[in-house]
């Protein structure tokens, strides 16, 4: 039994982020009548699992887990995200961006376009289907400029709106998740986290993860000065990311910092094959997540500010 | 100084938060850029960024304000208008900056980034000295119970690395402090204020010592950051345990569970272990504690900060909003409270209205009783008025519809602090401490 001195050490910084993520999880359970958890099979929602299961076991979660799949999402995290919701034994509802562009309410511009900003289309039907009035997912304020000022409890309006200058002002841990019917609130347990604490907390509590995550060999191609995945194929048996005339289709060995929409979301050279190599590449990486990986972001200075208000995550 | 950013080896280390006190012209951007930048946490897709940036709004050197730099709507203003969230690691410690504009009319700003510190970096212009601001940013940290105040005597490039210059902006500070009581921690003793010369725009003495101060034998920013006690670490508190979810999986297939009454919460302060004799508040019963439990994980005793699951000895109804103290310790359920009020709507509070108060995990309607001052934030003048308008701070008492389990927020921050909500609009219009 530890001695009474020693319970004036503060925690560690992983045990402090984890505590203050699973208050902020049992805060939603206690404000929120009809919250849902949003879980793609990523990094970062697999933490949010695992502190889920600290936040509410024995008990079941007191929200079921939502996918909004895009169509363009890798195989293995598909597989993956289903068999972690059946381990759990939680409840795993999937709306689908194609299900929205059947109904006539995502249209696309070009066939294989990005299909990550209409996600928020899928999401805004999916919490109207619902009823949830409060959506809890993982981003991080490190992620992006337009998330360092966001709230933990964000609150959105009718439209599934974020106004940046008209924010809920957040003090001490006293979160206020208070929405009127048809208003809806986001919370963001691991805002303060950034990508280290993940990786970090993933090799504690030895979290499982897809494959993708890991380095394989993939057909890639050059495209832009990015590395972009070729030839994948959808669950549908389409192949997308065909190479276009005069790019050459060769084989690298590569993992995902990030898991999205297959046409923005590329990999990077390494051959870290373990989480524990992944943390040694993260303390030592000289490219930001998003800068690596994330093509929708590169737009324009504000792209994530745009989609947010929209009603992005 | 070692520069490494993240050290994957190093597990047991703490995190401290803090907040930066000053306006732009103080220089805090470019000192928050250039922490990160020196502890390696700008990576190299960022800087080509700022980089491109500072070329194309004409500058010769990287404009590390530039890092800073927040939303399109705060660009196309000109302004910033949020706090925002910023973080470095050093290997041994995980630091969470609160980045909160300086202006007066952003008050509710700094009292929103100050309820989370633990330290406050106050920025001085070195050819400045002491302004009307200093002193704002000083009460402000003060009242919102910041026991460690840096001073940041910045732009000493400007004027020379002058020794005097730095030493007489000093003096100049403590003698305010001690004016206005701000030396004073809340035990009494010496407020922790320590003073540093620095250049954010070339990096002396943040992470970095440089040559250019040689007279200066103090530690570096770095270092006292490193040094800087983590919150809760410094006072004897007392345990309270507000309930925030009751977890009875009685439906549950495994027979042994149906029982199972766990108590869930985060320790707000103080300590706990099994065996202790606790009460639940506000109805007073008592009980043993059973077993105390994170996840699967069975724990023989824990601290503040830690979330965990109370289970206890004898089945009592307890729900969201009770409060689990160790019984005889000294707190009672009240229905008139005494506190500091900063108002952080755009519509005025008005005497009239009933609110809804959040206090730790439990909500109560709250009629206000009287306002007996606010206070100027530039002088801690006191002024009579009959209402409050956003950036107020005021002493205002409420009488409550439900009784509140407190502690004075001097005693004790976290038990101490409520915030005001409109019931119309759900928005969180004031925060409060209890005097």
């Amino acid at each position: 039994m530890l001695n009474k001195n020693s319970l004036k050490q503060p925690l560690s910084h992983l045990d402090w982020l984890e505590s203050e993520a699973i208050h902020i999880l049992r805060e939603v359970a206690g404000q929120c009548s009809n919250p849902v958890l949003l879980f793609s099979g990523g990094k970062d929602s697999l933490c949010i699992l695992r502190l889920a299961e600290k936040a509410f076991r024995p008990g079941k979660f007191p929200f079921p887990l939502m996918h909004i799949d895009t169509g363009h999402n890798y195989q293995e995290v598909i597989d993956f995200r289903d068999q972690r919701a059946a381990e759990l034994g939680e409840r795993l509802i999937v709306r689908s961006v194609e299900d929205s562009m059947k109904r006539g309410t995502v249209v696309l511009k070009t066939p294989d376009e990005p299909r990550n900003k209409h996600q928020s289309v899928t999401l805004l039907e999916a919490i109207e289907e619902f009823a949830f009035d409060c959506c809890i997912g993982g981003a991080r304020r490190d992620e992006e400029k337009a998330r360092a000022k966001e709230r933990i409890m964000s609150f959105r309006d009718e439209f599934g709106q974020w106004d940046p200058k008209n924010q809920r002002p957040e003090l001490w841990n006293l979160y206020n998740a208070r929405s009127h019917k048809g208003e809806n609130i986001r919370a963001f347990p691991i805002s303060n986290w950034t990508e280290m604490d993940v990786w970090q907390y993933i090799e504690r509590e030895n979290l499982q993860l897809p494959s993708i995550y890991f380095a394989h060999n993939r057909p890639i191609i050059m495209r832009g000065g990015a590395i972009f995945p070729a030839n994948v194929p959808l669950a549908n048996g389409e192949v997308i990311n065909q190479p276009k005339a005069g790019e050459e289709v060769i084989n690298m060995q590569v993992r995902f910092r990030t898991v999205g929409d297959i046409t923005c979301t590329a990999p990077v050279i390494s051959d870290a094959d373990t989480v524990s190599k992944i943390v040694l590449e993260t303390a030592t990486t000289t490219i930001t997540e998003r800068g690596a990986t994330r093509l929708d972001d590169q737009t324009s200075d504000a792209s994530m500010e745009q989609r947010k208000k929209e009603g992005y995550f | 100084m070692t520069q490494t950013t993240h050290n994957a080896r190093n597990q047991n280390d703490s995190l401290l938060r803090f907040m930066t006190c000053g306006s732009v012209d103080d220089g805090k951007s470019t000192l928050i850029g250039r922490l990160l930048f020196d502890t390696k946490t700008i990576l190299a897709d960022t800087l080509t960024q700022i980089t491109k940036t500072s070329k194309k709004r004409g500058m010769e050197a990287v404009d590390l304000s530039l890092l800073t730099d927040g939303l399109q709507a705060e660009r196309e203003q000109g302004i910033t208008i949020d706090v925002a969230y910023r973080y470095f690691s050093t290997g041994t410690r995980k630091y969470i900056i609160a980045d909160a504009p300086g202006h007066e009319q952003y008050t509710r700003n700094m009292v929103t980034a100050a309820s989370t510190a633990n330290l406050a970096i106050i920025l001085i212009d070195a050819r400045k000295g002491v302004l009307t601001q200093t002193r704002r940013h000083s009460y402000l940290a003060h009242l919102v119970g910041i026991q460690h105040i840096l001073v940041a005597v910045n732009k000493m490039d400007l004027m020379n690395y002058n020794e005097n210059t730095y030493n007489e902006i000093c003096a100049d500070y403590l003698t305010f402090a001690n004016e206005i009581g701000l030396a004073q921690s809340r035990s009494g003793a010496n407020k922790d204020i320590r003073f540093i010369p620095m250049s954010a725009l070339n990096g002396d003495m943040l992470v970095d010592r440089l040559e250019n101060m040689p007279w200066y034998k103090g530690e570096t920013l770095l270092e006292m950051l490193e040094k800087a006690p983590a919150a809760h670490t410094e006072q004897n508190e007392e345990f309270r345990f507000p309930v925030q979810f009751v977890c009875r999986p009685h439906a549950s297939a495994d027979a042994d569970l149906h029982d199972f009454r766990g108590f869930m919460g985060r320790i707000e302060s103080g300590d706990i272990a099994v065996g202790d004799s606790v009460t639940v508040l506000p109805n007073g019963y008592q009980s043993k504690v059973k077993a105390i439990q994170i996840g699967d994980a069975q724990l023989l005793n824990a601290q503040t900060e830690q979330s965990v699951t109370l289970l206890l000895e004898d089945e009592i109804d307890t729900s969201r909003g009770d409060m689990i103290v160790k019984t005889g310790s000294k707190i009672e359920p009240v229905k008139q409270i005494e506190a500091f009020v900063c108002w952080l709507s755009e519509t005025p509070m008005s005497p009239a209205r009933t609110y809804i108060i959040r206090h730790t995990t439990r909500e109560s309607k709250a009629k206000i009783g009287t306002i007996a001052y606010k206070v100027d934030v530039n002088t801690m003048q006191q002024q009579a008025t009959v209402d409050l308008k956003m950036n107020d701070i005021a002493r205002v008492s409420f009488k409550l519809a439900q009784p509140l389990m407190l502690d004075s927020y001097t005693q004790n921050r976290a038990i101490g602090a409520f915030i005001v909500i409109d019931e119309s609009t759900n928005n969180t219009v004031g925060a409060g401490m209890i005097v």
